[in-house]
């Protein structure tokens, strides 16, 4: 008895104290939940991308964020993906019908003349999860570890990073650097085809070297974050990261063709085993009394690969009432790796590296879209992105013989987005 | 025109120099840089997405966070 009337007051005390609490953060505008924990929030979309006669893929994410007391927050997201359709295998076109051998060695296929071979069994589904805590640590200071795991059919990659921030000036200077391991391991279908090797109709012994390879991946990234002024923010980010191991594509081949351009065998593409990139990355966020937000962000990169892009992003986001419309402009450029080569002259010698990988070749990408968002009952909101995207490939300057002049050597990938996301 | 680039190139530097010392705000000024959309990563699931197709479709990667893939989608 004497217990419960001891515990009373004390409970009295502690509402007291909570309604001051709420008192104090209502008369300074500030959330009264800040310190508290929150149930969880949850941000899902699902998006659908396809390419024009390619690869069609449809993506599911579900995130869910947990913020416990004192700011320490959970993340938890889960995707899964699944990809169809046909991918350019790196051969040139011809202006006659060539046959292929698939991947697992067993069966063929045809590209039709003056076409662009493109090999169909690309057939993958992903399963990604990853999990990030985030928590302050001493005065101004915050640090965030994570993982994540994803599994595919014939891929598998385990990572881990770990991240430490610290505000300066009033939290209007914030410096960050973060660290980043993964390891992957491929299990190609047909095993790893060996470097050069040339691809061989079925039935035939396939050259290979083992049935699985790896790479692992350190990366590590400083950032500056500055608050401009009451209106804007600006964010600067160096980024590097080292790639080491098995970084051929082993579904890639080259073309070896003769002084008339017509395509003799298809060898295996090679590339180095190692590759260090670099980026620097600045974005800045506007806020204009009109109440409505531009978004820019600039990123140049560079690898020892002698690959070098430039990409500018830039979203507007306009208040309409209570909804918001968003347009978004996006544009990449891209040079060539030192090794890329659309086709291989036979009378050369072999490189030592070499890859028809339109994706390491010259290339200028554009991406227009637009965002609509809404709010919806008990603070969700409902959101629709439609964007259109096209890669053109470009000659990196060399010269085609014969029929290579009547063929598309750099043909062009047009791509649909469409997205829809729920946050509750 | 050496002069009149010299002229834009000590204005600029007097401009960035008067603007850092005056840099960033009162904590009682952040009422429009505390909205969720004026965070620098404000649709990360979006980003999330564009990062796969991107790293996917181009030779490029990283920049607004890390640069690793975890996918064998390049």
């Amino acid at each position: 008895m004497q217990l419960i009337n001891n515990k009373k007051p004390s409970k009295n005390k502690v509402n007291i104290t909570q309604l001051l609490t709420v008192a104090t953060c209502t008369l300074l505008g500030t959330s009264a939940q800040a310190e508290e924990e929150k149930s969880w929030e949850f941000d899902t979309a699902l998006m659908y991308y396809g390419e024009t006669d390619r690869v069609q893929a449809t993506e599911l994410i579900l995130a869910g964020t947990k913020t416990f007391e004192d700011e320490k927050t959970l993340n938890l997201k889960l995707t899964v993906d699944a990809l169809t359709g046909a991918s350019a295998n790196g051969a040139v076109a011809q202006p006659n019908v060539q046959t292929f051998t698939r991947p697992s060695g067993k069966e063929s296929f045809n590209t039709p003349a003056n076409e662009t071979p493109l090999d169909d069994t690309f057939r993958d589904t992903r399963l990604q999860f990853n999990a990030q805590w985030t928590q302050p640590f001493a005065e101004d200071y915050r640090i965030s570890g994570g993982l994540h795991l994803s599994k595919e059919y014939d891929y598998l990659s385990v990572g881990l990073n770990a991240n430490i921030a610290r505000d300066f000036n009033q939290k209007n200077t914030t410096l960050s650097a973060g660290v980043a391991y993964s390891n992957d391991t491929i299990t190609p279908e047909g095993d790893i085809p060996t470097a050069f090797a040339e691809m061989v109709p079925p039935g035939n012994e396939l050259n290979r070297s083992g049935t699985e390879d790896d790479k692992t991946t350190v990366d590590l990234l400083l950032g500056v974050t500055q608050v401009i002024d009451r209106q804007t923010i600006m964010q600067f980010n160096y980024s590097y990261s080292q790639v080491d191991g098995y970084l051929t594509d082993p579904f890639k081949v080259v073309s070896l063709v003769n002084s008339n351009g017509m395509s003799e065998k298809q060898l295996y593409e090679n590339r180095p085993d190692k590759r260090v990139k670099n980026s620097i990355f600045w974005q800045t966020k506007h806020h204009f009394l009109s109440n409505s937000i531009i978004d820019f962000s600039y990123r140049y990169f560079w690898d020892d690969w002698e690959i070098t892009s430039h990409t500018v992003d830039a979203r507007y986001r306009i208040p309409l009432g209570d909804s918001y419309i968003e347009p978004h402009i996006r544009y990449y450029t891209q040079d060539a790796a030192e090794f890329y080569q659309p086709f291989q002259l036979s009378s050369n010698p072999l490189p030592s590296y070499m890859s028809a990988d339109y994706r390491l070749g010259k290339m200028d990408g554009i991406t227009v879209g637009v965002k609509y968002g809404m709010p919806m009952k008990n603070n969700t909101e409902l959101s629709f992105r439609l964007e259109f995207f096209q890669q053109s490939s470009k000659s990196t300057g060399v010269e085609e013989p014969g029929v290579l002049n009547e063929v598309d050597l750099y043909p062009s990938i047009n791509a649909v987005v469409a997205q829809v996301s729920y946050s509750f | 025109m050496k002069n009149y680039k010299h002229t834009i190139l000590i204005v600029s530097l007097v401009a960035l120099t008067s603007a850092c010392s005056s840099l960033g705000v009162q904590p009682w000024e952040r009422d429009l840089l505390a909205k969720d959309e004026m965070a620098l990563n404000s649709s990360p699931i979006d980003a999330s997405l564009d990062d796969h197709i991107y790293f996917s479709k181009e030779s490029s990667s990283g920049g607004r966070g890390f640069a690793g893939g975890g996918c064998g989608c390049n």
